[in-house]
Order: C-alpha cells, then structure tokens, then sequence
C-alpha cells in the first residue's frame, strides 16, 4: 500500500476545519453588503447609486451603493475616534515591546545569572494565566498606585493620574512582550555567535556589530514578534476593558458596546475593514521576512 | 618592526566547564612566529589549538601570560583593535550580505573610501578566483566558493597576520588538496604572516615552514616539517607524527656522537644516535621509523642486524608494509617497492626468515618522560 495515499477521512477534515474556519468570516464579509437593516437575514445587495431611499428596513439606493455601510461607517465619529486609538494603541506598544522583547531575548542568550531560570519562567505566566486574571491585576496595580500618588502629592482634579490611552498602552506592552521574546529567542537558537566574531574581527565595535551584523540576521523573528505583538493589540478586549477609561476606548470595546444595541451591518463593514487590515499586515510581514530569510 | 609577527609568552587559558572544574586549555604556552611565515598548530581536538588562536585574535584573553602582535602586547584589546584577521572553520559569512557586501564589509569599518572599497574588493576576490560572482549570497555557493569568499573578506583589510582555524575542515579530500596548494601559493604572493590551525598532519607538514605540535595544552616542538619529522624532540611528537618504533633501553656507553644502549626486547647492544643529552646508566627510548628499518636476506655490514621472522605482509603499492618479530620485539618495516615485478619471491612473505637492519644514524634516542 502507498503510504501516501490520500486517505478519505483526511480529506473530509480538512474541508470542515476550512469551512469551520472560514465560512464565519465569509458571511460576516457578506452580511456588510447587506441590504437589511437589521442584520438578521441576508436580504440582497444594495444594488442601485443615488441619494438614500428605504422601504421599510431595506436599503434600497444609496450614494455609496453596495458600500453603503462602509460609506456610512466613515460618518460615524465613534468609529473613527475608537479606530483611530486602536492603532495608535497597536503601533506604540507593538514598537515599545518589540524592542524590549528583542533586547529580553538577547539578554537571556548571552547572560547567565543567577535568576536566569525563574526570568525565563516568568515569561510564560503572562501567557497561560487567564487574561482576566492579568486585566484584573493591571486594573489594581493602577489603581492603587494612582490614588497614591493622587493623594500623596495632593494633585488638582486636571492633573490627576486615571485610565486612560497610557494605561491601555502599558498593559498591552505588557502582555506582548513575551510573546516578542519567546519568537526571537526562537531565532536565536540556531545563531552562531562565529557571525557576531567576525564582525569584530574585520573591525566592527559592538554597536556596529549589532546594527550590522545581529539584528538583521534576527530580523525575520524580530518581525513576527511584531505581527505577532501588532495583532494581539489589535483584537484585544479582556484586559483593555479593564484598564480603558474615558476617551480611549478601542474598537473591540466599541463594537461591544455596540452589540448591546442594535446589530446593524455596519458592524459587519467595520469587521471587514478589519480583517483587510490585518491581513494586509500579514502579508506584508511574510514579504519582508521571505525577503530576509536565509 | 619588531622581530615577531606574534609572539605567545607564556601564556595560560583556564575555563570553568560546566560540571565545575577547571580546565587548562592552553597551559604556559610559548611561540615565537616570525614574519611572512607559514606557522602551523598541530594536534589532536582538544588540545587547545583554536583557545591559542582566539586569544591572538582577542575573542579570549589569557588567564596568564601575554600575547603580543607586532612586538605590542595586547592586553585586554578587543578584536576590533588587533591587526589581525581570522578565517573561521565555519566560514562565518554573513548570510544576509551579497559576496561583494562580505568582503567590503571590513574595509567600510576602516572608513575607506567607496571608489577604493570597489577596486580592492575586486582584486581580493579576483586572487581568489571569484570574479563575476559579486552579487550571490553565501547560500547560492558551494563549500569551496565559500571558503574563497571568507578568505578574501580576511585578505582584503591586509593584515600583518592572517589566522586560519580549520579553513579546509569542511571540504571534501580532492577539494582540500586543491585549496592546499592555492593556500600555500597565496600566501607566497601576499607575504602576510599565516597561522593556520589543522589536525591533519600531512596538512601541516606539506604546507608550513614551522609546525608547532600541541598537546593537552602544551607545546610539544616547534620545528620545521623536516625537524619535526626527522629529529622529534620526545615520544609524543615521533609517535604523532607519522609511524614510529619504539625500543626502551638503557645507555652503556657514550661515544662522541654515539650511544651504546642495551635494549632488553633485543637482548643486545645497539649503537643509536646521540643528541648529546643522555649520559651512561640513563633510561632512553629508541625511536626508528619503519621505512629506515631495512629487512634483507642475508646482512652485508652487520651493525645493529638482526634475526626476524616476517609475522604479517601488506602490499599496498608503493611500499609493502612487514610486521616482524625481531628477537622480542614486534616492529613495523615498510619496504619500498623499487622494481616493477610480479615474481612473488621479489616480496616478503609470510613466516619467512630475514634480517632486520636497524642503521644507527636512524635510530634515535629520546627521553622516557
Ligand atoms: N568556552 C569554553 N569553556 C570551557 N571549556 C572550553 C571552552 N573552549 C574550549 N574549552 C576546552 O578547552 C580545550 C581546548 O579546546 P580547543 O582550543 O577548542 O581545542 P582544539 O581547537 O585543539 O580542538 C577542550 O578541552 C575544550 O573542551
Ligand atoms: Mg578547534
């Protein structure tokens, strides 16, 4: 018998993993042409352009025609406050831990000491222990020390220290930073430090050698520690629910906030927008990493 | 110019392995090498040839003693600041810069201008016979190319001294006999001091105007290929390099350049070669090598002749290697094979009787340890 015959059982799963993986997304992809208001039935495409018309709680012309609800969603000065904190949230704590992950994960192959054991250890806990439990932890830990220092320094009600886009920010550096870690290190295992040797050698300092010689070799895993790290931002709900105040709230939050609503397909566009941003960022990474790679 | 191109005094390199203990790698350490040199370290893994290496390219610093290049003691200089440049074992290209990237890379630190880096770049890679391959990376080159490129890379900063650790290591045999020779030829052209690393003594002694045999850390002889061979200076080095027999004795008698040793495996006297260090009643080991043994039917002078039985026979082209039982004694005796014949009785064979002529200007005395 063929040992690689293709066996008909594993056929059929892959179909319904595919199909369990990406049917949901197609129709949440198809529900944001939808012409129903609603959102509960999938009622056609808005088909006609022209100024709105309705019947009942069908869409039947719009301006933006199919792209009525993404037409719609750029009207919606929520949407575009919460997306807009979304990625500055993702892009300054993806840059913050991405190079404290890098600098980690160095550190930890070149050095040892004595606590070296318990620091690599201590890069899992963030990982399994549940996110609510983290949000919860975060959420204290500011608290605590912000009514402290609001108090001990007896500050006017402007300059006090509360939630808000900081907040949020440090605590998503704070979970991805181990995750940036654990992929350079990755990376690392199979570095030979003869590279770094040799850069020496020829009369580069350590600096040089660095920005010339390891961190381009790294390069591909220092990149998917920051896709990795970008797109946990990204989606993050549990523990930016916690740490979030007024002004920062981030699309995940908005959109839950939504749901509690009404479901109208703007949700949908918003989701689809989303899903082509990430994707987009995906695809760019894995350009740049083939580029890299050896 | 000082008189060394890279002088090791007295140097020591301890480490801590793992389990905890230490480890002398390289223990009091002297060598002097001297400018525009093919120096070789011979010796088996371990004996620390790569630890003397790193140390005058500054990746180690000796634990004791000092190294010096040029005459200038190094300290605790960086690599960075050394006039020297290593060729590593494992080539150590860098995998995410083209071939013209890798060998201008040295030059870019040094500051020198663009035009300049272009014109070297491309004579070091033409001395290396890679021309035209300036825009590949190292993964889209054989072995061989490779081993070029980091050649070229070391060669193009012109360093006083230029350390190879292994460079052949990784090629196969008709490829490595190729580079040996491109290596030594190289290295006339250029005139740059060599200190090349290897294990495999045919390696060392084809190549090298001084060979330094290493063990266990130490330093065993220094010597040209022919000092080292012919006129070892212990046991380690007669028995590491090539073949060799040995004979314990006792010394009788000194005469001028002679000894008069009685060994007790050939219940007799035998006259050896004095190197002018044993005096009468001291212990020796005689050391002859199996091609300065001859075995001959029926001996014609007769000075340290005596009665074998051929034991086991090996043609093996162009010398038939004999073991043979010499009084009490087992030794090995290559014959040349100097005529072309298929007559059998041309060869020794099995269980026959001979005669083991042991010349005494090849029978050399050595220290027993
Ligand atoms: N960094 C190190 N830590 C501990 N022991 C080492 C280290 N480097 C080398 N050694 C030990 O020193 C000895 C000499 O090593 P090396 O110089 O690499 O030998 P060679 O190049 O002759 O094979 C070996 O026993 C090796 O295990
Ligand atoms: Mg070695």
């Amino acid at each position: 018998m063929n040992p690689h015959r293709r066996s008909p059982f594993v056929l059929v799963m892959t179909v319904l993993v595919f199909l369990f993986l990406y049917v949901p997304i197609f129709v949440l992809v198809l529900y944001s042409f939808n012409a129903s208001r609603t959102n509960v039935t999938f009622e056609g495409f808005i088909t006609a352009f022209g100024p709105l018309k309705t019947q009942g709680s069908l869409v039947v012309q719009s301006p933006c025609g199919p792209f009525h609800w993404f037409c719609d969603l750029t009207r919606n000065q929520e949407v575009m406050t919460a997306a807009r904190n979304t990625l500055t949230i993702a892009f300054v704590s993806t840059i913050v831990s991405t190079i404290i992950g890098t600098m980690a994960a160095i550190a930890l192959q070149r050095h040892d000491f004595k606590i070296k054991p318990f620091a690599q250890l201590s890069l899992y806990i963030p990982i399994v222990i549940p996110e609510i439990v983290m949000g919860i932890g975060i959420l204290t830990l500011f608290s605590q020390v912000f009514t402290w220092v609001n108090t001990t320094f007896n500050l006017p009600p402007d300059a006090r220290l509360t939630l808000g886009m900081g907040t949020v920010i440090v605590s998503h550096i704070a979970f991805s930073v181990p995750f940036v870690t654990l992929v350079v290190q990755a990376r690392l295992q199979g570095f030979d430090k003869a590279y770094e040797e040799a850069a020496m050698d020829l009369g580069a300092n350590e600096l040089v050698t660095f920005w010339r010689v390891t961190l381009p070799m790294l390069l591909p895993g220092v990149l998917s520690g920051a896709l990795l790290a970008f797109t946990l931002s990204l989606d993050d709900f549990v523990i930016t629910f916690f740490t979030t105040g007024p002004g920062s709230t981030t699309l995940p939050i908005y959109v839950y906030g939504l749901l509690r609503r009404i479901i109208t397909p703007q949700v949908n566009a918003l989701s689809t927008v989303w899903i082509l941003i990430v994707l987009i960022a995906v695809f760019v990474i894995q350009r740049m990493e083939n580029r890299e790679s050896i | 110019m000082s008189e060394y191109a890279v002088e090791l005094r007295n140097v020591v390199k301890t480490f801590v392995t793992p389990e905890g203990s230490t480890i002398n790698a390289v223990d009091h350490v002297d060598m002097q090498i001297r400018h525009g040199e093919f120096f070789s370290m011979l010796g088996s893994s371990g004996c620390g040839k790569t630890t003397s290496l790193r140390m005058i390219a500054g990746f180690e610093w000796p634990t004791r003693g000092e190294v010096f290049i040029d005459g200038e003691p190094q300290g605790h200089r960086p690599p960075f600041q050394r006039k020297v440049n290593t060729v590593f074992q494992s080539y150590a290209l860098f995998q995410h810069m083209t071939v013209f990237e890798n060998v201008a890379f040295g030059l870019q630190m040094d500051k020198v201008p663009a035009e300049e880096i272009k014109r070297r770049v491309g004579e070091a890679l033409a001395m290396v016979k890679l021309t035209g391959l300036e825009k590949r990376y190292p993964r889209q080159l054989s072995g061989g190319q490779q081993q070029r490129v980091a050649l070229a890379r070391a060669l193009v900063k012109r360093p006083k001294v230029l350390l190879l650790d292994e460079p052949l290591g990784a090629l196969d045999l008709k490829l490595r006999k190729e580079m040996q020779l491109e290596l030594k030829t190289l290295q006339r052209e250029v005139g740059i001091t060599f200190v090349f690393v290897t294990h495999d003594q045919e390696e060392a002694l084809s190549m090298s105007d001084r060979i330094a045999v290493m063990s266990h850390g130490k330093v065993m002889q220094i010597g040209t290929p022919v000092e080292i061979y012919e006129r070892p200076r212990n046991k380690f080095v007669a028995d590491f390099i090539g073949e060799t027999n040995l004979l314990d004795g006792t010394v009788r008698a000194v005469q001028d350049k002679w000894l008069m040793v009685f060994v007790p495996a050939l219940q007799a006297e035998v006259r050896a070669l004095n190197n002018g260090e044993f005096r009468a009643g001291q212990q020796v080991s005689l050391s002859i090598r199996p091609e300065k043994i001859r075995l001959v039917e029926k001996p014609s002078e007769c000075v340290n002749c005596f009665p074998a039985q051929v034991r086991q026979v090996a043609y093996i082209g162009a010398d038939t290697r004999v073991i043979a039982q010499v009084i009490q004694s087992t030794l090995r005796v290559w014959e040349q094979n100097m005529v072309s014949t298929l007559d059998p009785d041309a060869y020794f064979q099995q269980n026959e009787q001979a005669w083991a002529v042991l010349p005494p200007e090849n029978l050399l005395a050595l220290p027993v340890d």
